[in-house]
C-alpha cells in the first residue's frame, strides 16, 4: 500500500529539536572552539540540515525505494546497460571486512591480499581484451574513454607527431564525442549506412595523418558486429592512427572475440555492465583500459606489479600522463567484477555471452513480428527495434509503447537511441533472464500494439506519477528545495 | 553455470523459433579470422563457497581499519557509518535500479537526487548541486574545467602546494591537452600566504582552488583568499570536507564560486580508495555549466509533484561534443548515502561529529608534541589532521615500529613534498578514542621506540 506521508520532502518532515544520531561525550579535554580556531573561519551555526527521528528516516527511504524499478523487482532490458542480475555473493565480498575498510595510504605490506586482487584483475582483463597493459584506474566508462584518449595524446606528442582529430561513427554512445573534445581533440562524425556499419567510403574521405584515434563500439550501438572491423583497423593504423574500442558491449563477445586481435589498441570495460556490478541507481561503476604494450608506458599511474616476492605499487612511469582521479581507482566495483571472474571461470564467462547473445536473438524472433528491426534478422547481445511504423499508422510513439510497459511490470528499453534508427527501441534482456520472462515481455508488447492509441499517449497509468513536464522542468527549474520557497 | 537459467530444453525452443541451428550459429556474423577460438587463460570458476573462502583469505591478508588503529587521512578517512545507511544502500530498489531514464519507474531515485543536491546546498551554502561526481580530485578538475569556460580566461588556474597533491595532479592531468597552464602557488608556511598569491594573480586567471581545510589539515584564511581572486577577476574553487562544515563556514559564506568535494566521508566506507563522492555545486550563474546529472522538481499530467532529470541540454547524451563534460554513470549510491547519513545526523549531530574530530585532533597533536622529537610541522591551527615533523628524520622507521603495534600512524609526506620527508600527516577523527590516542603517543613516543633501537643496535 502507497504511504505518500512519509515521501514527503525531508524538509517538510524536520521538526526542530528532533534528532536521530546521538555521539558520544567527546572523552578527551574540551577546549573552547574560539581558543582553536580563528574567530573568522567558525561558522555562527551548523548548516540547517533537516531534524528527523530515525524511524521517520528509514520510512522515508524505504517508501521511496518502493517507486523505483530494479533488476531486483523487473526486467530491465534497458539496452546499452547489460541491466544483468547483481550477485548477492559479491555484494558480501565488497562489504567484508579487510576489503571494505581498507585505507587507500595503507603501507602496501598491509595489502597483500587487495593487491593480489587488483593485479589478478589487471591480467584477466587484458587476456579478455587481447591487449598487453591494464589501468584500473579510472572511475566510469566515460572517464576510461578520456582516460584512454589522454594516453593517446600523450603517446603521439612523445612521437613528436601533431593529431588533432578523433573520428567517431554517428550511432556512437554521446559519450565518445564528449570525452574527444574534453581531451582537446576535434571530434570527426563518420557516417553509418542504413545497415547500421560504418560508411567506409565516408571512412575513406576522413582519414589522414592528422587522425589520432578512431573510437568504435563493436559490437555496435546496434547490436552488430561490424563486418569491416579488420579492414577499418588496418585503414586507420595505415595512416597512423588508434583504434579505440567503446567496451560497452562486450558482454557479446567474452571468450568469442578479443578486441586485441580485431585490431583494437586501447579499450575500456563497465565492469558494472559486463561483469554484474549493481548499477546503484546511476552508479558507481568503473571504467578500466587495456591497450597495447607500445601504449602501457603512457597509462594513469600507479599500476600493480609483482616482483615473484610481493605486490606492489608502481609510481615509478615517467611517460605516465598522470592521474584522473585520487587514489587506485573505484575498487569496491572491481572486487565484485573479480568475484564475477572467479565465479564463471573460461567457460563460464564464453557461456555468459553465448547466452546474452541466445536470449537477444530469442527476443529479436518474437518482436520483430511486432515492431520491425531495421537492421535485420540477427543479432549480438541487443537489437534496436523501430516503432516508426507505428508512429505513421496509429501515433504511437517508442515513448508511448515504453510508457505502457511499465504498467505491465516491464521497465522499458533504452529509447531514442542510437540517434540513426527512427523511434528506436533497444532491447538488451541480458543472459540471466529466463525464456519465460522474454515471452511474456513479447506478449505484453504485442498487446500493447493492439492498444487504443490514447490508453498509450496517456500512460503509464499505474504508476505513482505519470508524465512528467519536462518542458516545465527545464525552463522553470526547481533544483533544491530552498528553491520552492522562492 | 551461474546465473543462467535456461534449460537445454528451453535452448533447442529459443533456437528452433530464431531459426539457428546452435548457439554457434549465432556467432557467424563475426568474420572467422576474427573468432578467438582458444580458451581464455583465468581461473576455473568457483562455486559460491570456494568464492567466499577465496576472498576471505584475500581478506585475511590485508590488514585494515578494523586489524589495526587507523590515524590515516588525506582524503580518505575512518569515520562512522551509521547503520541506517547501510540498510537503506543495501534495499535493491536503490542498488540494482540505473540513471532515471524512465521517470516514472524511478521517482525513488529522482526525488533521493533532489533531496541530496537540497542538502549539499544547504551543506555548502551554495545555490545550486549537480547529482554527483566521481570523486574529489576529478570534481576540482571538472570545476576548474567549468571556471576557463565560464569567465573564458584559458591562461592559467593557480593551484597552492596545500591543496592535496593527488588533486593537483587530477587538474594538471586534464589541462594537459589544453591550453590553460596549471600554476603551484608554494605554500612553505602551509598555509596560504594572501601577498603570495596576488603576485601570481592577473587577468588571464581563471580560477584559484583552495582546499579548506587543506591537505595540511590547517585552516586557511578563506575571506582574505577569495577577496584577492575575485577582484582579479577569476573564481574561487573551494574544495571542502563536508564534516568540517559542522563547525567551519561553507564556501558560499566565503564567496566560492564553485564548491567540491571529496563526499565518500559521508556515510560510504574507505573501501581502498573507491568508489567515492565527488560533489560539486555552484552559484546560480554557472547552473548551466554544470557537469552531470540534475534532478528538478516538476508536475505530471495530472498535476501532481514529481522529478526528472533536468537541463539535459548540457550533457554528452543530448550535445555530444559540445557538452558542458562527458559524464554519464555517476555515483547515484553513494549520493544516496550521503542523504541519509546528512539525514540522520542533522545540524546538531555533524556539529558534534565535527567538534570531535577537532577536540580529538587537538589533543592528539599537543599529546605527540609533549615529546621533544616532535613538533607540528605548520603553526596553523587544524581541524581533523595535522603535520608533525620528527627531529629524527626516520618517519619510515617510526611508522614500521607503530604498525607493527597495531596503529596505522599516519600518512608520509615525501612522496609528494621532498622537503618534508621527516613529516607525517595524522587524522584523528570522531570514531578514535582517548585511550586509542594514548596508545598512538606511547608507541610513538622515545621511550617505546628506544627499547627497540637499543635491541636492534644489540642484534648489529
Amino acid at each position: 500500500m502507497r504511504n505518500t506521508r512519509d515521501t514527503n520532502l525531508l524538509c517538510e518532515l524536520s521538526k526542530p529539536g528532533r534528532r536521530a544520531a546521538r555521539l558520544p561525550a567527546c572523552d578527551v579535554p574540551v577546549q573552547e572552539i574560539a581558543d582553536l580556531l580563528p574567530a573568522e573561519a567558525v561558522a555562527p551555526q551548523p548548516p540547517a540540515l533537516p531534524e528527523l527521528s530515525e524511524p521517520q528516516i528509514i520510512r522515508h527511504f524505504v517508501n521511496l525505494s518502493t517507486l523505483n524499478m530494479s533488476v531486483d523487482t523487473h526486467f530491465y532490458p534497458l539496452g546499452s546497460c547489460t541491466m544483468k542480475y547483481n550477485p548477492k555473493r559479491n555484494e558480501r565480498a565488497a562489504a567484508m571486512t579487510g576489503i571494505a575498510d581498507l585505507h587507500p595510504y595503507q603501507p602496501e605490506e598491509t595489502l597483500q591480499g587487495m593487491l593480489a586482487l587488483l593485479y589478478e584483475m589487471q591480467e584477466y582483463l587484458q587476456e579478455i581484451s587481447g591487449l598487453e597493459a591494464c589501468s584500473l584506474q579510472p572511475a566510469a566508462g566515460a572517464h576510461g574513454e578520456y582516460t584512454a584518449l589522454l594516453v593517446a595524446a600523450a603517446y603521439f606528442r612523445d612521437m613528436n607527431q601533431e593529431r588533432t582529430k578523433v573520428l567517431v561513427p554517428d550511432n556512437a554512445h554521446g559519450t565518445n564525442p564528449a570525452s574527444a573534445a574534453m581531451a582537446g581533440f576535434q571530434s570527426i562524425s563518420v557516417k553509418t549506412t542504413s545497415d547500421g556499419f560504418v560508411d567506409m567510403a565516408d571512412l575513406a574521405a576522413k582519414l589522414d595523418d592528422e587522425v589520432a584515434v578512431m573510437m568504435i563500439t563493436n559490437p555496435s550501438t546496434l547490436g552488430l558486429f561490424e563486418p569491416h572491423m579488420r579492414e577499418i583497423a588496418d585503414k586507420v593504423h595505415a595512416v597512423g592512427g588508434l583504434i579505440y574500442l567503446d567496451g560497452a558491449n562486450m558482454n557479446a563477445i567474452l571468450g568469442i572475440s578479443r578486441p586485441g586481435d580485431f585490431g583494437a589498441d586501447m579499450q575500456h570495460y563497465n565492469p558494472h555492465k559486463t561483469f554484474s556490478g549493481p548499477h546503484g541507481g546511476g552508479g558507481p561503476g568503473a571504467g578500466p583500459i587495456c591497450v597495447t604494450k607500445k601504449l602501457g608506458p603512457y597509462l594513469p599511474a600507479p599500476i600493480v606489479r609483482e616482483d615473484g616476492k610481493r605486490y606492489f605499487l608502481d609510481f615509478d612511469m615517467p611517460k605516465s600522463i598522470g592521474q584522473v582521479r585520487s587514489f587506485f581507482g573505484n575498487v569496491g566495483v572491481l572486487v565484485r567484477a573479480y568475484c564475477y571472474i572467479r565465479t564463471h571461470g573460461p567457460d563460464g564467462l564464453r557461456a555468459v555471452s553465448e547466452n546474452a547473445v541466445l536470449n537477444a536473438n530469442y527476443l529479436l524472433s518474437r518482436v520483430k513480428h511486432i515492431l520491425p528491426v531495421p537492421q535485420g534478422n540477427r543479432c549480438m547481445h541487443e537489437f534496436v527495434a523501430s516503432a516508426a511504423t507505428l508512429k505513421k499508422e496509429k501515433g504511437i510513439t517508442a515513448m508511448d509503447v515504453a510508457k505502457r510497459l511499465l504498467d505491465y511490470g516491464f521497465h522499458a528499453p533504452t529509447v531514442y537511441f542510437p540517434l540513426t534508427v527512427p523511434e528506436a527501441m533497444m532491447c538488451e534482456p541480458t543472459e540471466s533472464e529466463s525464456k519465460e520472462t522474454l515471452d511474456a515481455f513479447a506478449e505484453v508488447l504485442f498487446r500493447i500494439t493492439e492498444e487504443d492509441a490514447q490508453t498509450l499517449h496517456d500512460a503509464p497509468h499505474t504508476t505513482a506519477v505519470s508524465r512528467p513536464d519536462e518542458v516545465r522542468a527545464a525552463r522553470q527549474p526547481v533544483l533544491t528545495w530552498a528553491a520552492l520557497a522562492d | 553455470m551461474p546465473y543462467l537459467y535456461n534449460t537445454q530444453e528451453d535452448q533447442q525452443a529459443m533456437l528452433a523459433a530464431i531459426g539457428a541451428g546452435s548457439i554457434e550459429e549465432l556467432f557467424d556474423t563475426i568474420p572467422a579470422e576474427l573468432r578467438f577460438t582458444g580458451e581464455l587463460d583465468i581461473p576455473p570458476a568457483l562455486s559460491e563457497m570456494e568464492l567466499d573462502q577465496h576472498m576471505r583469505e584475500l581478506a585475511s591478508r590485508n590488514k585494515s581499519a578494523s586489524s589495526a588503529v587507523c590515524f590515516l587521512g588525506g582524503g580518505s578517512y575512518d569515520h562512522f557509518v551509521p547503520a541506517v545507511v547501510d540498510v537503506i544502500g543495501s534495499r535493491s530498489e536503490f542498488y540494482t535500479s540505473y540513471t532515471p531514464y524512465q521517470a516514472e519507474a524511478s521517482q525513488g531515485n529522482l526525488q533521493v537526487m533532489f533531496e541530496y543536491q537540497s542538502l549539499i546546498t544547504e551543506l555548502t551554502g551554495m545555490d545550486v548541486s549537480n547529482a554527483s561526481l566521481y570523486d574529489g580530485a576529478s570534481s576540482a578538475a571538472e570545476a576548474v574545467l567549468m571556471a576557463i569556460a565560464s569567465t573564458g580566461r584559458h591562461g592559467k588556474v593557480i593551484v597552492p602546494e596545500s591543496l592535496h597533491p593527488e588533486y593537483r595532479l587530477t587538474i594538471e592531468t586534464y589541462l594537459e591537452n589544453l591550453t590553460t597552464e596549471v600554476v603551484t602557488l608554494k605554500t612553505p608556511g602551509g598555509v596560504i600566504d594572501p601577498d603570495t598569491l596576488a603576485e601570481l594573480l592577473d587577468d588571464t586567471v581563471a580560477a584559484v582552488v583552495l582546499q579548506q581545510p587543506n591537505f595540511f589539515g590547517c585552516v586557511e584564511d578563506a575571506d582574505a583568499v577569495s577577496k584577492l581572486t575575485k577582484d582579479a577577476g577569476a573564481l574561487l574553487i573551494a574544495a571542502f570536507d563536508p564534516i568540517s562544515l559542522g563547525i567551519l563556514k561553507r564556501p558560499g559564506d566565503y564567496g566560492a564560486s564553485i564548491a567540491v568535494a571529496e563526499g565518500h566521508t559521508l556515510g560510504t566506507p574507505m573501501s581502498y580508495g573507491g568508489p567515492y563522492l565527488g560533489i560539486l555545486a555552484c552559484e546560480k550563474s554557472l547552473v548551466r555549466r554544470m557537469p552531470g546529472r540534475i534532478a528538478g522538481q516538476t508536475v505530471d499530467r495530472r498535476g501532481n509533484t514529481c522529478y526528472v532529470l533536468t537541463m539535459q541540454t548540457r550533457e554528452q547524451h543530448i550535445r555530444r561534443e559540445k557538452a558542458t563534460s562527458n559524464v554519464c554513470t555517476n555515483q547515484g549510491l553513494f549520493a544516496l548515502r550521503a542523504t541519509v547519513y546528512l539525514a540522520q545526523l542533522g545540524p546538531e549531530g555533524l556539529r558534534e561529529t565535527a567538534s570531535l574530530c577537532l577536540q580529538k585532533t587537538r589533543y592528539a597533536a599537543e599529546q605527540l608534541c609533549q615529546q621533544e622529537r616532535f613538533s607540528l610541522a605548520f603553526a596553523e591551527p587544524t581541524f581533523k589532521e595535522f603535520v608533525i615533523r620528527d627531529a629524527e628524520n626516520r618517519v619510515d622507521e617510526l611508522l614500521k615500529f607503530a604498525l607493527d603495534k597495531g596503529y596505522m600512524a599516519g600518512v608520509p609526506l615525501g612522496r609528494w613534498y621532498p622537503e618534508l620527508s621527516d613529516c607525517f600527516l595524522v587524522a584523528v577523527t570522531e570514531k578514535r578514542t582517548k585511550a586509542e590516542i594514548d596508545g598512538l603517543v606511547d608507541v610513538l613516543t622515545h621511550t617505546a621506540l628506544k627499547k627497540v633501537q637499543a635491541a636492534m643496535s644489540q642484534i648489529k
